[in-house]
């Protein structure tokens, strides 16, 4: 069993205890203790189900390569599944639940799978539920649907919070152990601004449990020492629990801090998303040792001899009694030698190699009594849900079994793989290790930065520098690469000397033993996360799926949350085995990021709730929310859809409000219209350009109604335009249009006409502008008083400056409505003080304020078109009648050209029409209308669509503008529009100006 | 005529790591003109009696100050009052020039982020470097501030004024109080 | 994301900061234009391996538009410069020779 030893653990503080609970269970560990090395700590071998078959799955890992321990944390507010336990540090408190089992992790009914792992090989999905088709939506689907996935998805709203940072540095820095420190070191002491960021809560990486001296003093020493020295450094910035998630274009890294996450009660902040720039990054993230392929590899009991060593040395615990170790390397015998100081029991080490004298680890293992077997295998693992002993092998045989040992625990070592996903994400490529047998980072292949050059070294392991001396002098050496990339000067200076025992060769195992029946292969684990075995690879490759790339997807061989940390390596040299080709000529698949999956809160950072977006606000809103607005979202801005009174639903506040505004006083809150200011001796030349119409001609003092269109010919936005002077012209677009026509007007001023004097400015904002509508709008005005607004002094389409009630405003005599109508823009500061004036004077003229539902139907029974309903980026004005608004005079104006294309002049094209249901309802918005025969789909011909549909309370009936094929031609016919439940619509094709067709009511 | 009022009716914070207050009322003038042209460098140093800034800088006299928005815009910022009568003496001074001066003092919001830890809370929002040695009183810089268009600058060390548009004040009040949220120190910057 | 340096008012900023405009140096055909040339203006575009001229606008900046010269492979910029003018300046074009010798892109080389 494993158990929390007397002595020992680095890293445990014995006097604080902590308490946890793991599936109800109450626990026991330390502080500084992680998830996994407590559970270990209290016998908690069993740390969850595999994906596929539901088997019994143990720790194999002690860091971020751990595929099994993945478990459920927290509740509510702070729940979140697949939490790694061996990155999780215990805190107070904490509770965890193990996941993908039922109706409990001892006893999982889907554990039955195991037994079936016969009739569900690789692929098994894709064959399977091919056929029949229709089985697919309603049987297959839900049954994969309901046993995929692991853990559970949160149900509350994430009670934590988050943020991003940005940050600046010549060099980053990404791993703390020991070849990152020494590149630290040496690239701050050129003055360099250096970023040294850990993912653990540690620094020192594997350097003080694999142990060794630096310059004569314990490498834990030496961790300590320099690290002292670097936080007295003004020009270098350190952070553990930050985890360099990805290397992207320019230098660009995404950094993952966890905050809180080992310290919930703390104030802030859970995440924080650090968005880095740095001129060089180094990255000296380590290298993870391989799990050996044999069979029974996942049964709880058998991990990673360094891991099964960080448990020991770190936190004190031992995962067994009596171990097993099995190998093909000298580094595993490191954990032997631990087990054996510790006063544990390890009854033999099983080398793959054959080799003809002893290195110094046999040499020593032979010191301390081990029996050494060279040439020897795991044949198999016994035991279910753990270890209970091992069949040993020849390595060089089929798996005869010699000897069946005793045991409770199997270390094994098939070597280590660089950690070089970071190297990888922005492209750098890779070169394959004979010696070593792994991928490690190809020095001439770096990702490229902005001026070409290699912006990212590898360093130490991650660079396959695997033994502390060639660790050390590797960082070093990365460090001063880094600042000379970073323009800083670099010093010849000594670098520290490690000192590490002499080791033998390692040999490639990929296979235990090499020839392995199929039984044996089809229980040798090289995927456990998503439960893929040597024997899934070999059938990929069989059945032709020879890219790595499609092995991958077809065995999902490393496509699990690990993302195949520990069964990469392993998987390719299993499918270039069954390729008969090389490791390096299979290749890898893509290395992504994040290196390990990060919270989507940190994605988000602190665009969550109230400022998901940024909600634009007039200075009216207020006062809207107040009185019952139900809002709008037009872009960014909201505007009230109507006004809903107490005892009112929607709908009735919509027709109230427009029957009002024909009827008594309407006011509409227009400050979202955009005001844009064009100004300069080429103005009115700009303008033609810009509008289908003649603006060069407008009068001081007139305003005149505009359409834009884009090069392509389609109008992309309508609006009135004032002339303010000789010079000066200022233009309104459509709400949320601002930014984009200010946009384009600066495009073609800067980039075409760059020659041409007029400068634009976007005054928006400047002004709250009210739409005062109505029969009663001028006595409203005239009880401000403070200018004349009879039809005189102001005529229909002039403006005006004054004063109104005393307030500064600029009074346009302009109607989106058909009414008598002013639209007045005060200064923004003063908007609401207007607004509420106009509401007292308007008081015994039956004012009421209206919003954008009833503006779009006094607007429709008008005719008036509205830019985003009559058009979707494929109409012109021709389309729907706006001849009178394109000037024939001019020789050029934007989209003229495209609009004589033939397909822009076809007699085809869809013309807008007005449409009345012969029954009086509404028509659907959107809704097509069908004519005779099908077109060459089967489908039902289409002759024309609503583009604009309403109830009318001044009309009593349906009313919609629609496009329709030779519509101007059709007045009167009767069109059949299809509904969505059934009904077909009929609708008379009319005019499409429903009320005051001569315009008699604005024109008072 | 009542009194103006900004966008937030004064909203101020200062319960997280750094002091956020929106500014009173405050002048602002928009200039659009070539800013190499004497007629103009004069009509704005006068008007503000300021010197011309450089590219990405602001300079400030008094209660006055000129911040450099491109190669032809400049902002003046004035007492909110004395825009009417500065605009004017623009105007004047403005006459013969191809230019555009327009008052955009209600188009904006402007806010004040002060202490220890402004820098930080600012780097959390915007992507611009922000290290003492990198941003600088006297630099004025156009950009980001999550994901709505601002400009800002430093008074003095340990205080931030960002300018951005009325209708995204609330917004970006609300950004900024995230951002200086208790216990989220960042602690990177020497101080 | 990439770095990009506006030449209009100085500032070295990344990718959120600007907003790209398409492919560089299009010469407008207005009325007039014959339908071939109408048509490649509006709608042909390079779509090179390498080098490429593109427009970008610094949009949360100073908000003007410039001409930047990179490369799609490998996302190199070679340099950016001014909206105001029809086609890439020589010294820029000097030294994505020294790089990419040989590259073409339209007319230019």
């Amino acid at each position: 069993m494993s158990t929390r030893l007397a002595t020992g653990g680095r890293l445990l503080n014995k006097q604080k205890a902590l308490t946890f609970t793991f599936n109800g269970k109450q626990l026991r560990g330390f502080d500084g203790d992680t998830l996994a090395s407590a559970l270990l700590a209290n016998d908690q071998m069993l740390v969850g189900r595999s994906f596929k078959y539901h088997r019994p799955r143990g720790l194999v890992a002690s860091g971020a390569e751990e595929p099994n321990g993945l478990v459920n944390m927290g509740a509510e507010g702070t729940f979140e599944p697949n939490q790694r336990v061996t990155t999780t540090e215990l805190f107070d408190g904490l509770t965890a639940q193990s996941q993908n089992h039922w109706p409990s992790l001892d006893f999982d009914v889907g554990a039955i799978n195991t037994h079936l792992s016969r009739f569900l090989p690789a692929g098994f999905y894709y064959k399977m539920f091919m056929h029949p088709r229709p089985l697919w939506k309603h049987v297959y689907e839900p049954f994969i649907r309901q046993s995929a996935g692991l853990g559970c998805a949160p149900k509350a709203r994430d009670a934590d919070t988050y943020e991003h940072f940005h940050f600046f540095c010549d060099v980053m820095v990404i791993g703390g152990g020991v070849a990152g420190l020494q590149a630290a070191k040496t690239a701050a002491a050129t003055g360099a601004k250096v970023l040294l960021v850990e993912q653990s809560a540690h620094w020192g990486g594997r350097g003080p449990v694999d142990g060794g001296t630096v310059d004569g003093v314990p490498v834990e020493n030496y961790v300590d020492q320099i690290i002292s020295e670097l936080e007295t450094m003004p020009n270098v910035t350190l952070r553990k629990r930050l985890m360099g998630a990805g290397v992207y274009d320019h230098g660009y890294v995404l950094g993952y801090e966890q905050l809180r996450d080992h310290a919930p009660e703390n104030p802030g902040p859970r995440h924080r998303l650090w968005r880095i720039r740095a001129g060089h990054i180094v990255t000296a993230t380590g290298a993870i040792e391989r799990p050996l392929p044999f069979a029974g590899n996942d049964i709880p009991g058998v991990m990673l001899a360094s891991a099964m060593r960080d448990y020991l040395v770190n936190y004190g615990v031992s995962t067994g009694d009596r171990t097993v170790v099995v190998t093909n390397n000298d580094d595993a015998y490191l954990t032997a030698f631990d087990l054996k100081n510790a006063g544990l029991s390890v009854p033999v080490i099983l080398d793959a190699r054959v080799l003809a004298r002893d290195s110094p680890a046999m040499e020593q293992a032979k010191a301390l009594g081990i029996r050494v077997m060279m040439g020897h295998a795991v044949a198999s693992v016994k035991g279910t849900k753990r270890v209970t002993g091992v069949c040993v092998c020849s390595q060089a045989g089929e798996g005869a079994v010699l000897e069946e040992i005793a045991c409770d625990a199997v270390a094994m070592s098939g070597g280590w793989s660089p950690v070089v996903h970071l190297w990888s994400h922005c492209g750098g490529k890779l070169i394959w290790d004979e010696t070593q047998a792994h991928f490690r980072p190809d020095v001439d292949k770096a990702p490229m930065g902005a001026q070409g050059e290699a912006f990212v070294t590898a360093a130490g392991a991650a660079n396959g520098a695997l033994r502390l001396a060639d660790a050390l002098g590797d960082g070093d050496q990365a460090g001063k690469l880094a600042a000379a990339a970073t323009g800083f000067k670099v010093r010849q200076t000594s670098c520290p000397v490690g000192d590490s025992p002499e080791e033998a060769p390692m040999m490639p195992v990929w296979l235990m033993p090499q020839g392995a029946g199929v039984k044996l292969r089809s229980k040798a684990w090289l995927d456990y996360q998503n439960d893929v075995k040597v024997s899934d690879v070999q059938l990929a490759a069989q059945e032709g799926f020879e890219s790595v790339e499609h092995a991958k997807r077809y065995t999902t061989l490393g496509m699990a949350t690990d993302q195949g940390k520990l069964s990469n390596i392993n998987g390719l040299a299993t499918l270039a085995g069954a390729l008969n080709s090389t490791i390096p000529q299979v290749g890898t698949t893509t290395f992504r990021p994040p290196y390990t999956p990060i919270s989507m809160g940190s994605i988000a950072g602190e665009a969550r709730g109230e400022v998901f977006q940024p909600i634009r606000r007039t200075p009216m809103h207020n006062w809207h929310d107040a009185h019952g607005a139900e809002w709008e979202p037009v872009g960014h801005w909201r505007r009230p859809y109507a006004y809903v009174r107490d005892g009112e639903n929607t709908h009735d506040a919509v027709m109230r409000e427009t029957r009002n505004a024909r009827e008594n006083l309407g006011l509409l809150d227009a400050s979202t219209l955009g005001k844009l200011v064009v100004k300069g001796p080429d103005a009115g030349k700009f303008l033609d350009m810009l509008y289908t119409n003649m603006m060069s001609t407008l009068k001081p003092g007139k305003c005149r109604y505009g359409l834009m269109c884009s090069e392509n010919g389609f109008l992309i936005d309508d609006g009135v335009v004032a002339r303010i002077d000789e010079d000066t012209f200022l233009c309104h677009t459509t709400t949320g249009g601002a930014e984009r026509i200010h946009q384009h007007m600066e495009e073609w001023l800067q980039t075409e006409w760059w020659d041409w004097q007029v400068y634009v400015a976007n005054v928006t904002e400047q002004y709250a502008q009210v739409a005062v509508v109505g029969p009663n709008a001028r006595k409203a005005l005239e009880k401000l008083g403070g200018m004349d607004v009879s039809k005189d002094a102001l005529g229909f389409m002039e403006w005006a400056d004054g004063h109104l009630g005393g307030f500064k405003v600029r009074v346009y005599r302009i109607s989106f409505s058909g009414e008598l109508s002013y639209e007045i823009a005060v200064d923004a500061g003063q908007g609401q003080a207007f607004w509420d004036a106009l509401m007292v004077v308007g008081h015994d003229l039956g004012v009421m304020p209206y919003g954008t539902e009833a503006l779009h139907i006094l607007r429709a029974e008008k005719g008036f078109i509205m830019i985003g309903d009559e058009t979707d980026g494929t109409v012109i004005p021709q389309d729907l009648g706006l001849h009178w608004a394109i000037s024939k005079k001019k020789d050029d104006f934007l989209g003229k050209r495209a609009q004589e294309r033939s397909h822009m002049t076809d007699p085809e094209r869809w013309k807008l029409v007005g449409l009345e249901t012969l029954s009086g309802a509404v028509l659907p918005d959107g809704a097509y209308a069908v004519g005779e025969g099908e077109n060459a789909n089967g489908q039902k011909t289409m002759i024309g669509r609503v583009t604009s549909s309403y109830h009318s309370p001044n009309l009593g009936k349906g009313i919609a503008m629609g496009l329709v094929l030779h519509g101007p031609d059709r007045m009167g016919e009767v069109l059949e529009f299809p509904g969505t439940e059934g009904a077909t619509y009929k609708a008379r094709i009319v005019d499409p100006v429903f009320y005051d067709k001569d315009g008699e009511k604005a024109n008072v | 005529m009542s009194e103006p009022v900004t966008a937030l009716g004064g909203a101020s914070a200062d319960n997280g790591i750094a002091t956020l207050a929106e500014a009173s009322l405050q002048g602002m003038i928009s200039l659009r003109g070539d800013l190499t042209a004497s007629a103009v460098k004069k009509a704005v140093t006068s008007a503000s009696g300021a010197a011309m800034p450089e590219q990405g800088r602001v300079t400030a006299e008094g209660d006055r100050a000129l911040c450099w928005m491109s190669p032809d815009e400049l902002l003046l910022l004035c007492p909110y009052d004395a825009v009417g009568e500065t605009l004017d003496r623009m105007h004047k001074a403005l006459a013969k020039s191809h230019a555009l001066a327009v008052n955009v003092s209600d188009a904006r919001a402007m806010f004040r982020v002060s202490g220890a830890r402004a820098r930080e809370v600012m780097a959390k929002l915007s992507p611009v470097d922000l290290a003492p040695d990198q941003f600088t009183p006297g630099m004025f810089r156009r950009t980001r501030l999550a994901q709505v268009p601002a400009a800002f600058w430093m008074p003095e060390e340990e205080a931030f004024h960002i300018i951005c548009f009325r209708s995204q004040a609330q917004y970006v009040f609300d950004v900024l109080t995230v951002a200086a949220q208790p216990g989220s120190s960042v602690g990177v910057y020497q101080e | 994301m990439l770095i990009l340096s506006c030449p209009v008012c100085g500032v070295t900023a990344e990718e959120t900061e600007f907003q790209g405009g398409g492919e560089a140096h299009l010469k407008r055909f207005g009325p007039g234009a014959s339908e071939d040339d109408f048509e490649s203006y509006l709608f042909m575009r390079e779509n090179p391996r390498e080098v490429h001229f593109e427009r970008w606008r610094h949009a949360y900046g100073c908000g003007k538009w410039f001409h930047a010269a990179r490369c799609t492979t490998t996302l190199e910029v070679f340099g950016t410069y001014a909206a105001q003018t029809t086609e890439p300046p020589k010294d820029l074009r000097d030294k994505i020779s020294e790089k990419r010798p040989n590259w073409t892109w339209r007319e230019f080389k």
